[in-house]
């Protein structure tokens, strides 16, 4: 019994430490996470889906305070016109959360491009997501509103086969990048009208 | 007790080097070769948790009750593993990319396990640490010499901070094949029995 006890106390107080460790560092570390991923994930992705803008959408970039969130938005300017907002959401994928950068034009209200950032997707199958080009092309053009949903589940998305969870997340990350849209709609059009040119 | 201790250092770079002597953690060591660079980013990334978990078991090795002490070491191999997976995303973002998933999966290479297992659970901390430190370098040689010999005859070149350097002349028509899976195989094979070769007195 005695064994049994000391067994429960010592990986008890091993784990605690070790979590207090860990939320430690990663508080520490999180800020300088953040902006490795903005120069060496995201920016990329945001150049991809704003691909001919006039200026640099990672210089040109503004936050929205969503309830307690902040979300950050990419600017591109097309014809002249801030037209063009990207921003992030993520979806539950099979490795966790996949982030998905999203494009939208703000003046017809669809979708410009998507892009997957973050991911833990297996190598080959859910990481297609990222590399295979047809998949995140399927997007452009589409409506921005609504539900988006695959076509096994009965909506728009064609899943890659073999990595509907990694399809799934993608969809539901569009879906609450829509609904994002829809709540921050006015406050977005306010904040573009200062970049016009 | 100073020829021990030597011992305990210089065992990790010849006498047991692994992977060559120590046939151990095999998955990182074919994965991520493909240029030398990456071969010591990952050699020095388990080298870090290879030394804290030889420390740290060590020093905990009267009080971790038997029974459990390998989910014990476990955990104490996670923190760490986490740790370096934190640090190498906010100060090395690009090597982070390319060493990906396998940055998490040293917690189930067994060089630390075993390490922790057969070494620090039963010695002290000095000789643990010596024995953590030597197995890690010689780990980090090894990576770097698979990685180099894969890179040039690869590619033609070898990297170091981001940057290729063209080593083979124009007229080099780089061997491919062992760039790809299959080639690590052949390399790790070959090298190994190189090894053997001069290990045979």
């Amino acid at each position: 019994m005695r064994e049994m006890i000391l067994m429960v106390v010592v990986l008890t107080a091993l784990s605690s430490v070790s979590g207090g460790l860990l939320a430690a560092i990663k508080n520490n570390t999180e800020e300088r996470i953040a902006y490795q991923q903005l120069k060496f994930v995201k920016g990329p992705a945001i150049r991809a889906i704003l691909e001919g803008s006039a200026n640099d959408p990672i210089t040109d970039r503004f936050t929205i305070k969503d309830g307690d969130v902040e979300h950050s938005f990419f600017v591109g300017v097309f014809d002249g016109q801030p037209n063009t907002v990207a921003f992030e959401t993520s979806g539950k994928g099979y490795g966790g959360d996949v982030g998905l950068m999203v494009g939208v034009n703000i003046v017809d209200e669809t979708l410009v491009g998507v892009g997957v950032t973050t991911h833990a997707e297996t190598p080959g199958v859910g990481a297609r997501a990222k590399t295979d080009p047809a998949f995140a092309a399927q997007f452009k053009g589409m409506p921005f509103k609504g539900e988006f949903k695959v076509k096994p589940d009965g909506g728009q998305v064609d899943a890659l086969s073999g990595a509907t969870i990694t399809s799934r997340a993608v969809s539901s990350a569009v879906t609450d990048a829509a609904e994002l849209y829809g709540r921050l709609k006015t406050q977005l059009a306010d904040q573009l009208k200062t970049f016009a040119k | 007790m100073a020829k021990t201790l030597a011992q305990d250092f210089t065992k990790g770079l010849w006498d047991e080097i692994p992977p060559f002597r120590l046939v151990l953690g095999l998955c990182p060591v074919l994965a991520v070769t493909k240029t030398v660079e990456n071969g010591i980013g990952m050699g020095v990334a388990t080298t870090f948790v290879l030394l804290c978990s030889n420390i740290l078991v060590s020093l905990l090795r009267k009080v971790i009750p038997s029974k459990v002490r390998i989910a014990c070491f476990i955990i104490i191999i996670a923190t760490f593993v986490t740790v370096v997976e934190l640090v190498m995303q906010a100060f090395a973002y690009p090597l982070f990319l390319k060493l990906g998933i396998f940055i998490p999966l040293i917690v189930v290479n067994c060089i630390v396990l075993g390490r922790a297992e057969a070494f620090a659970s039963k010695n002290n901390i000095v000789r643990s640490t010596l024995d953590g430190l030597g197995i890690g370098i010689g780990f980090t040689l090894s990576l770097a010499a698979l990685g180099a010999v894969r890179e040039l005859l690869g590619s033609g070149t070898l990297t170091f901070y981001e940057t290729p350097i063209q080593i083979m002349g124009p007229s080099f028509q780089p061997f491919t094949f062992l760039i790809e899976a299959p080639g690590a195989f052949v390399a790790l094979g070959l090298m190994l029995c190189l090894m053997n070769l001069l290990g045979k007195k």
